[in-house]
């Protein structure tokens, strides 16, 4: 490679590009999935950064994909965020990417897969559950708990019932059971999966951070041996490259690492 | 090679260099009371009776960097507006701090240089300033006292020892007087530092020890301290328009802190370090700690210049930090 080519590939790692809106769809009240188009390819559990000119720019992870579009589900939360719901079809938005670890998908196939998230926490595994949705060849008894604060901020609505039809699904709301819904927090409802008959399985774990650390607890308890749970780190990030230091932790970098460990590393990080 | 030449000779020898380098050095400030440094006229003007308040690293990596810029849909990388290389002169601890930066820009991550970083540091030479050390300073405990990446080196005095390292530098004091000269480093600094023992299976110990929480009141978090450090390279990113209601402007980065309340703080303001304690053990651990781990190298992040010590203006000594830190590591 000659130095101009390999100044031109960092470049292309850093810069924007723009890509157009085609659709949104809104979730909740302070949720909504951007629809861009893209033509590259992404790996389910990645990330790209998201801008806007003027608004700035931050990590989000990929929550759908298909033919010539990835799929982003925002909450209003931040500056970027509500710059994006200032957007509409049609609109350009600004991304480079994908960054980041996938979920290791291939050593998930063939094997049972329990999957286990919290509120936003269900957009990074949303991709690979439609992979085993899709796929039903090479799934195998996949298992899913998805946990929301109140009816209102359940998300996936459509996706979660077409999940119901061939996953076990337990859905939970923290504020108690309703229609459709079971109630308590995501970790009281782990002790269902029946890991002994699992044989070789695996736990992917996805939420907040405190959601995080205790279903990997209850897993462990459930005698889920550490190797086999995965989990997502969401960290604040300037450039996703391992250069503005934000995402580090001690000596690991999220942003290159991760976002996705296996819980045997994720454990051992502490802030 | 080793030459004495004069103060004007050294200053006719940069003006023939000019046009291929633009000589960097640290000098006086007047607008803001500091040394910091900037584009030398003459090596007169290069501050010896005390330390830069301000590291080598804004020569190349400045505080804030216009990235890209936005014209509509477009966007362009921005470009380099000095097409000369750089000399900088600069001592041995500051030539060792950008061997640090190198790391984290050029090589953290396979085929992940910073484009930005790199367009800039492969233009630099180095000018080896020899230095006796300073008040604050403690690169002998860093063991960051020594360097041979150095085109050529000055003992600076009435008269400048030279010696020539880099040929392409030898032809320029070809005529001077020969002289006798290799730069001295320094052997021994008024203080000294312990490097405190952090290891992977201490790891969790440490940060958990209660003497972290003595900074929670004490530290401010204003991140002077890596303001002013040669090894800091954090960054946040800034956009600027240039007209209200128009979206033409530009992507800046910015350096940041891991001192400040913000700098882990995501949308909606959950931080993953909320304590300037916290903060000051994550600081700790990079310099004497993360850096080597991550990088495989027998040095720390930490050059021992003593800017910090200098600069916190809560007189939090970061030599005391340190050696405070050593201490408590031996009763783990």
């Amino acid at each position: 490679m000659t130095e101009q080519e390999k100044f031109e590939n960092m470049i292309d790692r850093m810069k924007p590009e723009p890509h157009r809106i085609l659709e949104v769809v809104r979730q909740t009240t302070a949720e909504s999935t951007f629809r861009v188009a893209y033509d590259g390819e992404t790996l389910d559990g990645q990330f790209f950064m998201l801008s806007i000119p003027k608004v700035g720019e931050a990590p989000i992870s990929v929550s759908g994909k298909g033919d010539g579009f990835v799929e982003f589900t925002i909450r209003k939360v931040g500056r970027l965020t509500e710059g994006v719901f200032g957007l509409q079809q049609g609109s350009t938005l600004f991304m480079r990417g994908p960054y980041g670890n996938p979920w290791p998908v291939k050593d998930f196939e063939n094997k049972p897969l329990v999957v286990i998230c919290g509120g936003t926490g269900m957009a990074p595994v949303k991709t690979l559950l439609e992979h085993f949705y899709n796929n039903p060849e090479i799934a195998k008894d996949v298992y899913l708990i998805a946990g929301f604060r109140d009816a209102d901020c359940a998300l996936f609505n459509e996706e979660r019932a077409k999940f119901a039809e061939k996953f076990h699904t337990i859905y939970t709301l923290d504020t108690g059971a309703t229609e459709g819904f079971e109630g308590g927090l995501v970790t009281e409802h782990i002790s269902k999966i029946p890991f002994a008959e699992l044989g070789d399985y695996n736990v992917v774990i996805v939420g907040p951070p405190v959601m995080m650390r205790f279903a990997g607890a209850e897993c462990v308890k459930c005698g889920v041996p550490e190797e086999k749970i995965w989990v997502s780190f969401e960290r604040k990030m300037s450039c996703a490259v391992g250069k503005c230091g934000h995402c580090k932790i001690n000596e690991t970098y999220v942003c290159l690492e991760g976002p996705v460990f296996n819980y045997t590393v994720a454990s051992k990080l502490f802030d | 090679m080793g030459y004495k030449v004069s103060t004007e000779k050294m200053d006719e020898i940069l003006k023939g260099l000019s046009g291929q380098y633009k000589v960097f050095g640290p000098k006086w400030d007047r607008p803001h009371k500091n040394v910091r440094f900037a584009e030398l006229k003459s090596v007169s003007e290069i501050v010896m009776d005390r330390q830069s308040n301000f590291s080598i690293k804004e020569v190349f990596y400045p505080i804030s960097q216009v990235m890209f810029y936005f014209k509509g849909e477009e966007v362009e990388p921005s470009e380099v507006a000095e097409d000369r290389d750089l000399l900088i002169f600069a001592r041995a601890c500051d030539i060792n701090s950008i061997k640090r930066l190198d790391k984290i820009f050029l090589d953290n991550g396979e085929n992940n240089s910073d484009y930005f970083y790199a367009r800039m540091r492969k233009k630099v030479k180095f000018a080896l300033i020899e230095c006796g050390g300073f008040e604050n300073c403690f690169c002998v405990s860093t063991n960051s006292n020594e360097t041979d990446d150095y085109a050529f080196a000055v003992k600076i005095a009435e008269d400048i020892l030279v010696e020539a390292k880099d040929d392409a530098f030898a032809g320029l004091f070809a005529g001077c007087e020969a002289a006798d000269y290799q730069p001295e480093f320094v052997k021994e600094n008024t203080k000294k530092v312990t490097v405190p023992e952090i290891k992977k299976e201490n790891l969790k110990a440490v940060s958990e020890l209660e003497y972290w929480k003595k900074f929670d009141d004490k530290c401010i978090g204003c991140g002077g301290c890596n303001t002013v450090c040669g090894t800091c390279s954090c960054f946040d990113t800034v956009d600027v328009v240039y007209t209200e209601g128009s979206s033409d402007g530009e992507r800046k980065r910015v350096w940041s802190s891991c001192m400040l309340d913000s700098f882990t703080e995501t949308a909606g303001g959950a931080k993953s370090r909320a304590t300037h304690g916290a903060n000051m053990r994550f600081k700790v651990f990079h310099k004497f700690y993360d850096f080597k781990s991550r990088f495989g190298t027998d040095w720390n992040m930490c050059v021992g210049c003593g800017r910090c010590e200098m600069r916190c203006p809560q007189e939090i000594s970061f030599i005391d930090t340190v050696n405070e830190l050593a201490e408590e590591c031996k009763n783990i």
